[in-house]
Parts: structure tokens; sequence; C-alpha cells
């Protein structure tokens, strides 16, 4: 299972090393976990709250996947996403992808990354000591996934 | 027309809703056209529900306003995404 959504914390050691025994071709594996910060624009928040939309997250996130092993040469992908209350520190998600070389998996890896920012549906609420707020898509997200519609 | 409505994010918190099934009247064909509808409903509904405020899906994909429904659709309306 290359996507899952839960609840409950990740080892990244233990999911790499999955990836790593999936295949004896995996010469490089490459990953990237988003964690919680207790800093959005100089307000501090005191935990976050994450959301999605059961069925379509799945799908999306797929449908990221699959676009990314037309485009590299991928031999393995693994995708977390946790839901629910997490803290300053937390991981949030991981996304670790094997290939035979280092710059398939690199790419494939900030690929899904990037798309996963704006094509997956997820929602995150800051808990700020003044109260919540639902933060929205940022532009800087909305240019690092349009960079690829370029290169493709 | 029978359509199921979800909410996610801040309309789903401002409505104090996460789901409904709504029977629409025929003059609703479109996606935009259901959003105007539950707008009439007045109060928080009109001022969350605006076109600017809110992205949808039908049936699991992102759709446009101008999307036609069709009965036992499952919508979706909800603030634009955040995740990772």
């Amino acid at each position: 299972m290359s996507v899952t959504i839960q609840h409950e914390d990740f080892d990244v050691a233990t999911e790499m090393g999955a990836l790593r025994a999936s295949s004896n071709n995996v010469g490089a594996i490459v990953s990237f976990v988003g964690l919680v910060r207790d800093l959005s624009y100089d307000e501090m928040v005191e935990n976050i709250y994450v959301e999605h939309y059961p069925g379509m997250s799945e799908k999306a996130l797929n449908k990221i996947i699959d676009e990314a092993k037309q485009r590299w040469d991928v031999l393995g992908v693994r995708v977390i996403h946790r839901v629910g209350t997490l803290g300053p520190n937390d991981q949030i998600v991981l996304v670790a992808t094997a290939s035979s070389h280092r710059g398939h998996a690199f790419s494939s890896c900030e690929f899904i990354i990037d798309y996963l920012k704006t094509d997956a549906p997820f929602w995150k609420k800051e808990v700020k000591p003044q109260g919540g707020e639902w933060v929205v898509t940022k532009d800087s997200d909305i240019q690092r996934m349009e960079r690829w519609h370029r290169q493709s | 027309m029978h359509i199921k409505i979800l909410y996610f994010g801040r309309p789903s918190e401002s409505l104090k809703l996460s789901d409904e099934t709504v029977d629409v009247p025929s003059s609703v064909t479109t996606l935009g056209e259901l959003l105007a509808w539950l707008r009439a409903r007045g109060d928080i509904w009109a001022q969350e529900l605006t076109e600017n405020r809110v992205r949808c899906a039908i049936n699991q994909e992102f759709a446009a306003w101008s999307a036609k429904l069709k009965q036992h659709d499952e919508v979706a309306l909800f603030s634009p995404i955040s995740g990772g």
C-alpha cells in the first residue's frame, strides 16, 4: 500500500527500510518529511488540526503518484499523511521515493510533495492564542507546482 | 434531484455541518446554481458559500462552478486546500 492516511505517527526508518527491501534494483531513496512549526507568519501556533476528504484524498494522491511514475523511473513510493490534532515538531507528512538512480528519486519525491500541496484535499487549521484559522493554499505552493508544467 | 453534500475545512466549521442530502428544485442544474440555492438559506450560508471563498468537487474530482449535476451526485464544498 503506497498511500496511508492515519492519525498515528510514523517511523521514517521503518518506511525507508520497506522501500529498500522492495527491490534489489533500488539504488537511491529520497524522503521528505513535513513537520508542524510553532510559528506561522510570525504568529505563535499552539497546535494544528488536519482533516481530509476520505476517499478523494487517497484517489488524488494515487493520481499524483501515477503521474510521477510516468515521468520518472520510480521503483517504489510511500506517502503517509497524518490527520487530527498535531503539535509543534510533530511529523505531518512523509513522501519517500525509491529509484535505481538518485536523479529520479529526488525529482519524483519533490514532484509528489509539490502536487500534494495543491491537488490533494487536506485542510489545516492553525490554533493560535487568538483563535483558530484555516490555512489557505499559499501562492508559493502554487508557483512550485506550476514549475512542473514548464518542465513537462 | 437528490444530491449529497459534504463540507470540509472552514465552511464545515462555520455551518456546523459535515454533510447533508438535499432535494434540489429542477432550476438547479449546475454546481454554481446549487451554491446560489444554498446561499438563499441566508445568514452564515450567504456569507460563507460564495464562489471565491469555497472550492468544490463532484464525485471526488475537482470541478468548476459550471459543471452539471446529476441525480445522486456527491458534491463537496470546502475552503482552499492546505495539506502537507
